[in-house]
């Protein structure tokens, strides 16, 4: 639709004249799509206002109400972002007229200032005649703040950055509602009774609270991309809203190196998503995924961005990790990929980021470059090691190399371990189907591993 | 501005077989930290060191029995009431308040409205 200019005017009684604009579903379609879009830049320019995360919740939300009707009467304005966020500020400020005491007892904590250390937001979309500023770096790291515990984050993220549904979360993360809500509301509290500023941070304090910021978008990925329960391997919804996050960090920070390298793996990651499932749903690992059918256009983004992701400084976690999945995705195959070199880089990460997972992921590609036993000796001392009890791609990683082996009772009991610390569906056929290969049949490995 | 509660858990044993050494190091570094508060932008309102919990008396209901509230290894061994902007802020200063033998909780104090 064209030309309907940014004169918003919500509400029933709000409503010029129809105008005979077109059909329902194409100004339905662009709520839908400002929804997705444009959430964060509303909310996050509404609590400003509002100087209270709960009113400016329901403001946004009368706000795109309010467009489902408007815009199917008035056609779709120009900048449907601006429409809605002036309306929503509207909202917001004759709540708080009409209403003195909703100024919160505990306000949301605004700063007047708005230095940004180490980006560069773009222009912010113009709204009527102010240019409304772009807050929502502020929102995701108040949203992310280390006085919240990792899943408030997450939730909160969720829920204000994206603008899901308490239902929603509580849905993809297979959290009964009552206990989503209280954990999104126990958070909302703790931001305003503890003074949790509004506030992008510091340079001094950025590299930290960047690192959570971009832990949480990744948690979300890996939660929809190999999900813990549930009967898909993939939430394509959850995947989605983590690369949406990443692409919005990109363009709010895109001169830090580590959200480029995010950006980066998830893109070279997801680059597979079509092929980690066959016609059955049943889980394919790399080895036997159909490298002809990965997204090639998200590979080509991915790659693009490893470059800047690793050079200028020592590279984070995120750019190394981003840094292997591209060796990954070049690779003609399983068999011609470079492992060595993904072993070094695994190296360079482990002392960027000694974490026992990315131990265990070096193992898995130590074992490739050099042979299984080599893999399933570190995997052993892992095990000793005890920090990954409970992980289920431990066992799962040991059984395959056991398997590869020939010692096929060691391999089954280990896939049997690593059963029992899965509720995925996908998972749990593809693990019952190696017990029985193991445990069942005679001769060397059938699969490819 | 808004205040906050340091509260500053240490474990007691750690303490109580100290040397003269490391009592007189923890004295100084908490008027150290006393003067770092203003230097940070806050305002020390209170701070006071307590007596270890074996001189604590507990009263539930009407019982009143020897000993802390709660059994911990690490006990509330002091705390300083501070003023700061945010609770960034308070983080800040808190994370130079001693606590060699433990650590501390920040709390916001609550505010009721008025009328």
């Amino acid at each position: 639709m064209s030309a309907a200019g940014v004169n918003p005017e919500p509400g029933p009684d709000g409503g010029q004249a129809d105008s005979g604009a077109g059909p329902g579903d194409e100004s339905a379609a662009a709520v839908a799509d400002a929804h997705r879009r444009e959430w964060a830049f509303v909310l996050a320019a509404t609590a400003r206002v509002a100087g209270d995360i709960d009113l400016a919740e329901e403001c946004v939300q009368d706000a795109y109400v309010a467009a489902l009707d408007v815009w199917s009467r008035q056609g779709v304005p120009r900048n449907p972002g601006a429409w809605l966020t002036t309306a929503a500020r509207r909202r917001a400020i004759d709540a708080l007229r009409r209403d003195r005491t909703l100024r919160g007892k505990l306000p949301l904590l605004i700063e007047p200032v708005a230095p940004v250390a180490g980006s560069s937001p773009p222009p912010a979309p113009a709204g009527e005649d102010d240019v409304i500023p772009d807050d929502r770096l502020r929102l995701v790291f108040t949203c992310c703040h280390p006085a919240l515990a990792r899943e408030a984050q997450v939730a909160l993220t969720l829920r204000l950055v994206c603008g899901l549904t308490t239902t929603e979360i509580a849905q993809a993360f297979l959290v009964p509602e009552p206990t989503m809500a209280a954990r999104v509301t126990r958070a909302k509290k703790k931001i305003s009774a503890a003074r949790i500023a509004y506030r992008v941070p510091g340079a001094a304090e950025l590299p930290d609270r960047l690192d959570a910021v971009l832990t949480v978008v990744h948690l979300l990925y890996t939660t929809g991309h190999m999900a813990p329960a549930g009967e898909d391997v993939v939430r394509g919804d959850l995947v989605e809203r983590a690369i949406d996050l990443a692409r919005m960090l990109r363009s709010l920070m895109p001169d830090e190196r580590e959200v480029r390298g995010l950006l980066a793996l998830l893109l070279l990651t997801d680059a597979r998503r079509a092929t980690r499932a066959d016609a059955d749903g049943r889980l394919l690992l790399l080895a036997d995924q159909d490298r002809s059918r990965w997204d090639r256009a998200a590979i080509a983004e991915g790659l693009a961005l490893v470059p800047g992701a690793l050079r200028g400084g020592r590279p984070g976690r995120f750019a190394l990790q981003a840094a292997i999945a591209a060796l990954h995705a070049e690779a003609p195959s399983y068999a011609e990929t470079d492992w060595r070199q993904i072993v070094q880089l695994y190296d360079v990460l482990l002392a960027a980021w000694p974490s026992p997972v990315v131990m265990l992921n070096r193992a898995v590609a130590l074992a490739l470059a050099e042979g299984p036993e080599a893999g399933l000796a570190q995997i052993q001392e892992l095990e000793r090691d005890g920090r990954l009890a409970g992980y289920r791609y431990l066992p799962a990683a040991k059984a395959d190399l056991l398997r590869r082996l020939g010692r096929r009772e060691e391999a089954a009991q280990a896939y049997r371990a690593a059963m029992a610390l899965t509720e995925n569906s996908a998972e749990r056929d593809f693990l019952g189907r190696r017990i029985a290969e193991t445990g069942g049949r005679p001769g060397p490995g059938n699969g490819a591993g | 501005m808004a205040e906050y509660l340091i509260l500053i858990y240490e474990d007691e044993n750690a303490y109580a077989t100290a040397s003269p050494d490391v009592f007189q190091e923890v004295m100084e570094a908490h008027n150290r930290f006393a003067q770092q508060v203003g230097e940070k932008g806050g305002k020390l309102i209170a701070g006071n060191a307590l007596q270890p919990t074996p001189t604590a008396t507990t009263i539930r209901g009407d019982v009143v029995t020897d000993g802390p509230f709660v059994e911990t290894k690490e006990a509330l061994g002091g705390y300083y009431l501070i003023d700061a902007r945010d609770l960034d802020h308070a983080l800040d200063i808190a994370k130079l308040c001693p606590a060699r033998f433990g650590g501390v909780e920040v709390r916001p104090i609550m505010v009721f409205p008025q009328g």
